[in-house]
């Protein structure tokens, strides 16, 4: 597949502040390609660099083969979804989807059809004559984005668009998004401050910390093997230890809780284990997998997303431990015993 | 205890109530009412006030009258529509374009006229506009004329009055329907492809519609029945229909006369604005939200 977009060396410095610093990355065509971080990373800046509606201080974007430089925002082949959605609230819901090709000045039976198919696409069929303000949220999201498609830009940009929604609306727009991106085969560029977003509908996710991309991979690949201390912390949820040494085979947290682990970085600092990657009442026999008792504090109930907090006996320390709704482990309660174990590979040291 | 509760809200309310009530009905309803019986009536040979349409009549055929009340309703649509096209850019700029705390000290600076009132400021444009008046003075001055432009007691002076005591009661309105213009909407618009131009007619002029029609009621309710502004700076050429009112009552004393044409104006410049907002569809409940 080829690259649709490249960002090149890309900064944006404001007066005493660099927003952007020095990124690079490129897009494949058809991709979905997210970029992760929390608010005043610098993600809404890049995003409006490629836009057009801000100027870089460096570098270049560009698209399909061609620089932007100096091309304003109406010209680029790329067309946004604000965070706000920024809907025109004088005009019914056709005349939204339909403002951009009128500006082109196709004629009314090719705006019409163009319209009526991607209102069609969107689930939006019989909302033509409402107005914006009528709508759910939901429903002028879509309208959001049937606006920008219906222009078949060669690249979607998403700000934030679902912020807005409530959480269930949410996670059920996190999968439609997803369709339909891969229905209409749109390159998407989406930014968001939700990892659950940024994991469940992206090919790639960038992850962007003060101004710099930390780590640019599959999501998959994000969530298990995090190359930079602030990815292993910021992605997913994470029991994060400070060292306090480190020998040839085994290191020892602040707290005094040892664990053995080789092929150590010699500038590691801090170790990461996630709650799900430990076993709970391991097998002896289990090849290369550390093992331990924890007491159990508190059972943090939340359905599928339910956590044991518990202290490690050896040290005090508290641990985070994810608990299987199952039969199994219906017998654990505040205050008992527990082994548990961890691969060696699950320990993650930065 | 609920019924008590109920009770005294009532009581809150009719004393919040009465005042407005005192002033609809005393200051309102009974002078329009007493106007409107005493337009329908005239005095016969005998000296005994009957019912007669005669005061109507009177403006109808004669035609000085009817021309002045069309040229008022032309006029005070014109000087509305300059209004606009002057408050406009003025209202855009200080809420969209400079900072807040310059948008403060430039609102003052406008509100100052109204706080010296129309009377004083109408002279000062006299000041101004006289044939030895300042302008003038100034152009001699500096060698552009050599004899002064007749500028004062004109059609021209007296627009130039009534725009400046009406123009700020357009700038408000815009200016807080811009206000809430969000700027994303002017960015997407730009990102569909669409000109400045564009921006400008089908974004921002539509957005602002309601603070545009409600600037708009009020410039021309103020011009219409205004009475200062022609009086001093129109001279004898410009007649203004608040002017044949006002000779009504107080030179020929004809009060029922004078009533009628009170009547007549009110009918106009209610059917005028009537008009716009059907031809702006725009509704008077959406006006100034």
């Amino acid at each position: 597949m080829s690259k649709i977009l490249e960002i090149k060396n890309l900064s944006k410095h404001f007066d005493d502040f660099t927003a952007v610093n020095n990124v690079n990355f490129s897009v494949e065509e058809g991709g979905f390609f997210s970029i992760l971080g929390s608010s005043g990373c610098g993600k809404t800046t890049l995003l409006r660099i490629i836009a057009g509606f801000q100027q870089e201080s460096e570098g270049d974007v560009i698209i399909h083969g061609q620089s932007m430089k100096g091309i304003p925002p109406e010209k680029r082949p790329v067309n946004i979804v604000f965070q706000n959605l920024a809907l025109f609230p004088m005009m019914n819901v056709r005349e939204n989807v339909a403002f951009g090709l009128k500006r082109q000045k196709l004629n009314k039976a090719t705006i019409n059809s163009k319209v009526n198919e991607m209102l069609e696409r969107v689930g939006l069929n019989g909302f033509e004559n409402k107005k914006v303000t009528d709508l759910s949220g939901g429903q002028r999201q879509r309208v959001a984005i049937a606006r920008s498609l219906v222009m078949n830009p060669s690249i979607l940009l998403l700000d934030e668009p679902l912020g807005a929604l409530d959480r269930k609306l949410r996670e059920h727009m996190k999968v439609e998004l997803k369709l339909l991106q891969k229905e209409i085969g749109t390159t998407f560029v989406y930014i968001t401050h939700d990892q659950s977003e940024a994991l469940v509908m992206s090919d790639k996710v960038a992850v962007m910390h003060n101004g710099q991309f930390e780590q640019i991979d599959t999501p998959r690949n994000l969530y298990k093997n995090p190359k930079t201390s602030f990815v292993a912390g910021f992605v997913g949820d994470t029991n994060r230890f400070e060292l306090r040494s480190k020998e040839t085979d085994s290191i020892t947290t602040k707290g005094g809780w040892t664990l053995q682990k080789s092929n150590l970085n010699s500038s590691a600092e801090v170790l990461y284990m996630r709650p799900e990657a430990f076993i709970l009442n391991p097998d002896n026999q289990l090849n290369d997998v550390d093992q331990f008792e924890v007491t159990i504090k508190t059972i943090l109930f939340d359905g599928s997303n339910t956590k044991l907090s518990t202290t490690v006996n050896a040290s005090d320390e508290e641990l985070l431990i994810s608990l299987p709704q199952n039969a199994q482990f219906d017998g654990i309660v505040e205050g008992h015993r527990l082994n548990i174990g961890i691969h060696r590979d699950d320990i993650k040291c930065f | 205890m609920k019924q008590n509760n109920n009770n005294s809200f009532n009581i809150t309310f009719y004393l919040l109530i009465v005042p407005v009530l005192i002033w609809l009905v005393f200051m309102i309803v009974i002078p329009h009412a007493e106007m409107l019986i005493s337009s329908f009536l005239v005095e016969d040979d005998e000296g005994e006030m009957i019912f007669s349409f005669a005061n109507y009549i009177e403006f109808f055929t004669q035609k000085i009258y009817w021309l002045t009340f069309v040229k008022t309703a032309a006029y005070s649509i014109g000087v509305t529509l300059l209004a606009f096209i002057i408050a406009f850019p003025i209202a855009f700029y200080l809420s969209k374009v400079t900072s807040k705390k310059n948008a403060g000290f430039l609102m003052l600076l406008l509100l100052i006229p109204l706080w010296v009132g129309e009377l004083v400021t109408v002279y000062g444009w006299i000041v101004l506009l006289g044939d030895n008046g300042v302008i003038n003075h100034f152009l001699i001055n500096i060698g552009i004329i050599n004899e002064p432009i007749t500028m004062l007691y004109t059609n021209f002076s007296m627009v130039v009055g009534l725009l400046y005591m009406s123009m700020l009661f357009m700038v408000i309105p815009v200016m807080s329907t811009l206000q809430s213009l969000d700027d994303s909407l002017i960015e997407a618009a730009c990102d569909l492809g669409a000109t400045k131009w564009d921006i400008f007619t089908k974004i921002i002029i539509p957005y602002s519609m309601p603070g545009i029609t409600s600037g708009a009621i009020i410039v021309f309710m103020l011009v219409i029945g205004d009475y200062l502004a022609p009086n001093l700076l129109g001279g004898k050429n410009s007649l203004w229909f608040t002017e044949q009112i006002y000779n009504s009552f107080l030179q020929t004393f004809n009060w029922n006369e004078g009533a009628a044409f009170g009547f007549l104006l009110l009918m106009l410049s209610s059917g005028i604005i009537w008009l716009a907002l059907k031809l702006s569809g725009q509704k008077l409940d959406k006006v100034g939200t």
